[in-house]
């Protein structure tokens, strides 16, 4: 006696993208936490020790947020205009900004008041940082000039006047405390040693720079300007890697993941892309209300903080791991799991006389049902509430089967209002996907068919016809245009074909689904549609 | 069959086991069914066929146990004979012929106290015949009495009772009394009740008697000895015909594949065995009511327990009412493939003559309705290793609601079985008319093509996952090909599938797979091109392609020219896949013709005329295990595989040449030498015995005339008959005295053996212990009087 074969549920191929390792990783972030600052927030930048705290700057503040709190810890609000580039120093207790009045301003962190002015500058200072030795700071102003000072005695080291335009990034070298990259808006990036006078290296990016950034090796740079964002190789003196252009407006800032092995870049068209450094492929996507301005990861990656050009400042914290939590579970369980543990442990001896247990097939609600041949029964669950919204698919495939049997008009039949509604929403809801309009558009006729006489009863189900009607006439048009489409891009294909001698028509290297789909799903719905205007 | 040289067209399994009703030995160890030409003893336990017991020359139409001997059962069949065999041993006793040359048996049964069996006619009148008890082995039926007529052929609407028989119409004839009664139901046709009696069975012990109808309502009769007071009541579980019933508790089934157990006067109370398979033809239950049996219509005896558990399933080859399949085989375990069960495709060993598995293709439950339109297996294909089957199913046969499934499985090494790959639902919007896989000898298979009436031809790629996440590789659609809006029919790889040959009507397109181009053209109007097939090893240029137009064509792919063309209607192209050579079954004046030829020759290396009627369209070459080294000219082309091929009848036949027929009979002769010989521990007890066979050398005497029922084995007698045979003359002499002396009292035997095995072989002998005293004394009351017929 061969067992009840259940419903057969068609896997449809997930729309969409695919859900990847990746995706997984970078899903795994709570929902953002979102804080109002006074303006754009122009730069953000986490302090590299412990307890990571990071600077906001944004208008003419700079506010120190701890890694989970909400409310800044710290602001710095000395400034009389502006201010740019809050960074701290590698060992966290100095911040050093730039500002729209041209000073650059230095603080210690728990302090208020500014430790160092350094002014020489002429025009707003967009680029601080300071350099791998903690004595020196690098700043690069609207003025085209880049400096370094000294911070013990706040002198002026050295003045570049190399840029042609303003510079508005830069990065010094973490393993050589002479050595600095600065960006600017003549589409130029310099490379600087402290040691000589002038450049050492000039690398064309092609647009106005805007954000720049060096691996933890230095032997690749990374710049982002315009719409692209572009790789160097520095060791092979500056020989370009990799473009990269997936966004559509400016790319605007730049981050490495922890490990260096994913590149983040945001953009004015809100979204942040992560590449894999490998492959430079995209394998992940945010979006983001506003356009970006800054964006900086927590060590580990257990943030992402974006800040925006409406002002806000967007946090997302990493989900605790499953491994904490299933170490929690363990805990609990574990009396009981002791007891299970003794009796799996014991093992047949060589003789042992097995008996098998038979093994109870396991079916779903509607199978029961459809077993029994209770057809009415097997549709209602089918479409509990659940079913029909997560899992379409479930329920069609019950519609389906029961048409099968030739039992879908007994199912159909003898519904109350209610039940009735039930059905045409689903139907609304599913009527016109490609994947199940075939046996909907069956159903469709049988329950027109049935429900005829009664309509104009029911203020509720004549709502939904009326409804039904209008989602049939828009697909219709849809349709249609869709086949107009196809149509033109037949010509076109045809004519950019090369011509071959040999008379074969309608060679197409594509999947052929989705014409024929289209042409095979249009009449049907003609029919439907005539049929609701009735 | 028409003699052809040495070449013999002869049937290969496959036959029907679900013909007639089984019957199931008294110990229910034993299941005896009618299958073809010859009767099929099963065992109940392990589903093995012991034995067929052989010897009509005719479809065997009814199976019984003799009820005075339970070892014994009588068959009959449409040569007009009846059979009595001892069915342990496989061992005709007797067979009886009838003095009327116009006799068919179409069932039979029989009557305790007579012993008489009943057959029925071709005017179908029911005749008792009276079996003489005489000691000859083919005994004439003089006596024949006329008993009804006009009954029906279907041995399920007459039944025999405790003391009454009866047939259909119910119509009660009392055989002690040879009186018959007649009862009828009202025609009430006005509720759309369809009251025709389609089967009747008696209770075994009790006046009762249970009528199965075509609107699935069963009857029980009762009171049936008056012609006015009987009485009835009905029962109705059934939607539809009820096929049989049977047993003290009422077993009874139909068209639903549901076996009901009716309780005896608790008519309410009712046990279920759903799903069984096809339609319930026939149910027996054993004379100890431990076992029931249920034949099917899908050729299949399920042995199900009275606790209504299946414990055991007997599979024929389903050969259903028409193969949409074409013949297969599998190239891993060489088993034929075709469409089994509905929704399944069956993998029949043809070595074994057994079904090895059933793959379900549809995997969704099958609704027993007539009339329901269901999804079917279309067709099928493997590749050339064996690693991937593709198998098109549909449903609805309009082309606005066709549906259509596409399904890929790949050959799992660890289950050993196919494994669902890929379902494409569907992949084409119209019936697919041709699929085919290359032929690539070395590595993976990677692509399919399939034509379709929607005018294109899909190739299917098999493609690695796009994530490293996925299960594994898909397939998916690669090429769309099309010739100006033109049906495609069918389509063929070449032999190194470096070419593919799409038949679209009247032209042949050639393409090659590697960048899909289009090669050429061929066209032989008028008449589309039904059938393509490229030629193998040497003669792989040339293409052959057969037409509605009664061509075969032949093109040799070289010059794209015409190479040959001959005027036959080709119903069946096939290429041996071993050899060059190609078999064009043609339709000629109402049967078929059989030519083997190589497309380089122009004279047939075979022909055969009317091999059979009827249009053959399956037909399979079978690579052979070994190959044969035969040269003579009209078998040379068997050499490397068997030919089988299906009639519109569904007979599977094959080709036998007369040497490998010559060798079959040596073998079975060798069969009976070489199992004597084996060192079994039957051999090491019977080598003992022949040590002292002085004991043992009347035997031979001995077997001829004794009692039948008690007869070992014909290899284990034959032995010992022969070794009694090479006894010297004087020796004889003495055991014969010896056995006079005995044959009184057996008693005194047994205080004798110490001194006789001395006296004759010389040698020290052990002595013989009691038990082998006692096996001695078993074997010396053997009847072996069925020997003299050998000896004469």
């Amino acid at each position: 006696m061969a067992s009840y074969k259940p419903t057969n549920i068609p896997v449809y191929p997930k729309l969409g993208e695919k859900v990847t390792e990746e995706t997984l990783y970078w899903k795994n972030y709570k929902t953002p936490i979102q804080i109002k600052e006074f303006g754009a927030v122009s730069n953000i930048h986490f302090s590299p020790v412990t307890p990571y705290n990071f600077a906001v700057t944004a208008f003419t503040r700079i506010h120190l947020y701890g890694l989970l709190s909400q409310e800044p810890v710290k602001t710095f609000t000395r400034f009389k205009d502006t201010a740019y580039c809050g960074r701290f120093r590698s060992d966290g207790q100095l911040l050093v900004a730039g500002c729209e009045d041209s000073v650059v301003r230095l603080f210690d962190v728990s302090g208020k008041v500014a430790l160092r002015m350094f002014k020489g500058h002429t025009k707003a200072v967009h680029v601080t940082d300071f350099t791998s030795d903690r004595y020196q700071i690098l700043t690069g102003s609207d003025d085209y000039t880049c400096c370094l000072w000294d911070i013990p005695n706040s002198a002026q080291l050295n003045t570049y006047q190399e840029h042609t335009d303003y510079i508005r990034c830069g990065v010094t070298s973490q393993l050589n405390r002479d050595l600095f990259v600065t960006g600017s808006y003549d589409h130029s990036l310099k490379v600087f040693d402290a040691r000589v006078d002038k450049s050492v290296m000039t690398i064309n990016h092609g647009h106005p720079v805007e954000s720049l950034l060096l691996y933890p090796s230095e032997g690749l740079l990374v710049s982002a300007g315009g719409r692209y964002v572009r790789v160097w190789d520095l060791l092979k003196g500056g020989q370009p890697l990799v473009s990269l252009k997936n966004h559509h407006k400016t790319v605007t800032c730049l981050a490495l993941s922890s490990n260096g092995q994913r590149l983040l870049s945001g953009s004015l068209d809100r979204h942040v892309k992560v590449y894999n450094t490998t492959s430079y492929k995209v394998v992940h996507n945010f979006d983001y209300p506003a356009a970006i301005l800054s964006l900086a990861l927590a060590p580990e990656d257990e943030s992402i903080v974006v800040g925006m050009t409406n002002s806000i400042l967007s946090i997302k914290h990493r989900k605790p791991s499953e491994e904490a939590k299933e170490t929690a579970g363990h805990q609990r369980r574990r009396p009981s799991y002791r007891v299970y543990a003794h009796r799996k442990s014991y093992v047949p001896k060589q003789d042992d006389y097995l008996v098998s247990k038979p093994v109870r097939q396991h079916l779903a609600k509607y199978d029961k049902q459809l077993k029994k041949f209770n057809v009415s029964k097997a549709l209602d669950t089918a479409l509990e509430t659940w079913i029909r919204g997560r899992k379409p698919e479930i329920t069609v495939a019950v519609i389906r089967e029961l048409d099968r049997r030739g039992t879908l008009k007994n199912a159909l039949a003898g519904r109350d209002e209610q039940e009735l509604s039930r059905l045409l929403s689903f139907l609304i809801a599913n009527l016109v996907d490609a994947r199940f309009a075939p046996v909907l558009i069956t159903a469709a006729e049988m329950i027109l068919d049935i429900y005829q006489s009664i309509i104009g009863q029911s203020p509720v189900v004549d709502k939904q016809l009326l409804h039904l009607q209008s989602l049939l006439e828009r697909e219709l048009d849809y349709q249609k245009d869709l086949l107009e489409v196809l149509g033109m891009l037949d010509t076109m294909f045809a004519s950019s074909l090369p011509k071959i001698e040999l008379p074969c028509s309608g060679i197409s290297t594509s999947n052929g689904l989705p014409q024929g789909q289209s042409t095979d799903v249009i009449f049907p719905y003609n029919k439907m549609q005539s049929r609701v205007f009735e | 069959m028409v003699e052809h040289g040495d070449v013999r067209v002869v049937h290969k399994g496959g036959s029907k086991i679900n013909f007639r009703e089984p019957a199931l030995s008294t110990d229910s160890r034993f299941l005896l069914c009618a299958s073809g030409e010859s009767v099929k003893v099963f065992s109940t336990a392990t589903e093995e066929c012991l034995h067929a017991l052989q010897g009509h020359t005719d479809l065997i139409t009814g199976v019984l146990l003799r009820p005075s001997n339970h070892l014994q059962a009588y068959s009959c069949s449409l040569d007009g004979t009846v059979r009595l065999w001892d069915f342990t041993d496989g061992i005709l006793i007797r067979w009886a012929k009838s003095n009327r040359v116009n006799i068919w048996c179409c069932f039979i049964y029989v009557w305790t106290v007579h012993l008489h069996v009943c057959a029925c006619t071709e005017l179908f009148q029911l005749v008792a015949v009276h079996l003489p008890q005489c000691g000859e082995q083919l005994v004439e039926a003089k006596e024949l009495s006329a008993v009804l007529s006009n009954i029906s052929s279907n041995p399920a609407a007459s039944a025999f009772g405790r003391e009454v028989r009866i047939f259909r119409c119910l119509e009660v004839y009392f055989f002690k009394k040879h009186k018959s009664y007649s009862f009828f139901l009202k025609k009430d046709n006005q509720k759309g009740g369809k009251n025709t009696f389609t089967c009747i069975t008696c209770h075994p012990t009790e006046d009762c008697i249970a009528s199965g109808h075509e609107d699935g309502k069963i009857r029980l009769w009762r009171n049936f000895n008056h012609r006015k007071e009987y009485t009835y009541s009905t029962l109705h579980w059934h939607h539809s015909a009820v096929s049989s019933l049977s047993g003290t508790n009422l077993l009874s089934g139909g068209v639903e594949s549901v076996l009901v157990q009716w309780r005896y006067n608790q008519e309410s109370q009712r046990d279920f065995l759903p799903r069984l398979g096809g339609a319930i033809t026939h149910i027996s239950v054993s004379p100890d009511g431990a076992l029931f049996c249920t034949s099917h219509s899908d050729n299949k005896i399920t042995i199900i327990q009275s606790c209504v558990k299946v414990s055991a399933v007997i599979q024929g080859l389903v050969k259903g009412d028409r193969i949409r399949t074409d013949l297969m085989i599998e190239p891993r375990s060489k088993a034929l493939v075709l469409n089994g069960k509905p929704g399944h495709l069956q993998f029949y060993s043809l070595q074994r003559d057994k079904l090895l598995y059933n793959l379900d293709i549809v995997q969704q439950e099958y609704i027993h309705e007539s009339g329901l339109e269901q999804f079917e297996v279309v067709m099928a294909a493997f590749d050339a290793s064996g690693s991937w089957l593709a198998t098109v199913e549909e449903r609805k046969q309009k082309a606005p609601e066709l549906e259509l499934n596409l399904k890929l499985w790949a050959f799992d090494d660890q289950k050993q079985s196919f494994v669902l790959n890929t379902t494409i639902s569907a992949p084409h919007e119209g019936r697919i008319t041709a699929l085919c896989f290359p032929h690539v000898s070395d590595g993976q298979t990677t692509m399919l093509v399939s034509t379709s009436r929607d005018g294109h031809f899909k190739a299917w790629q098999l493609a690695a996952p796009a994530h490293t996440e996925d299960e594994g590789p898909s397939w998916s659609c690669d090429f769309l090909g099309a010739y100006h809006s033109l049906v495609p029919e069918c389509c063929c790889f070449s032999a190194d599938s470096s070419l593919l040959a799409v038949g679209f009507q009247e032209v042949v397109t050639v393409w090659t797979p590697a960048s899909w181009e289009l090669l050429t053209t061929l066209s032989q109007p008028p008449g589309a091109v039904r059938d393509l097939c490229f030629g193998r090893l040497s003669c792989s240029k040339y293409l052959l392609g057969a037409t509605t137009s009664r061509l075969l064509c032949c093109w040799n792919l070289l010059t794209c020219s015409l190479e040959w063309v001959t005027s036959m209607d080709v119903s069946l192209l096939l290429a041996d896949p071993l050899s060059e050579n190609m078999a064009a079954f043609c339709f000629e004046a109402g049967s078929t013709d059989l030519f083997v030829f190589k497309p380089g020759e122009p004279r047939p290396l075979f022909s055969h005329k009317a091999l059979c009627s009827g249009r053959v369209t399956h037909a399979v070459f079978v690579p052979r295990e070994v190959m044969l080294e035969s040269c003579d000219e009209a078998s040379q082309w068997l050499n490397c595989s068997h030919l089988y091929f299906l009639t519109q009848s569904m007979d599977l036949l094959t080709f036998i040449t007369k040497a490998e027929e010559d060798k079959l009979t040596a073998s079975s002769k060798q069969l009976v030498v070489s199992d004597d010989v084996a060192m079994t521990p039957f051999h090491l007890l019977l080598g003992k015995h022949r040590d002292h066979s002085a004991g043992i050398n009347e035997v031979g005497s001995l077997t001829l005339r004794l009692n039948r029922f008690h007869r070992p084995t014909c290899i284990f007698l034959c032995s010992m008959f022969v070794q009694s045979l090479l006894i010297s003359k004087e020796e004889e002499m003495e055991s014969e005295k010896e056995e006079e002396d005995s044959d009184g009292e057996m008693e005194s035997r047994i205080s004798r053996p110490e001194h006789m095995p001395s006296g004759e072989s010389g040698c020290a002998a052990p002595a013989l212990t009691k038990e082998e005293v006692r096996e001695l004394r078993r074997l010396k009351k053997l009847d072996h009087s069925w020997m003299k017929g050998l000896l004469d």
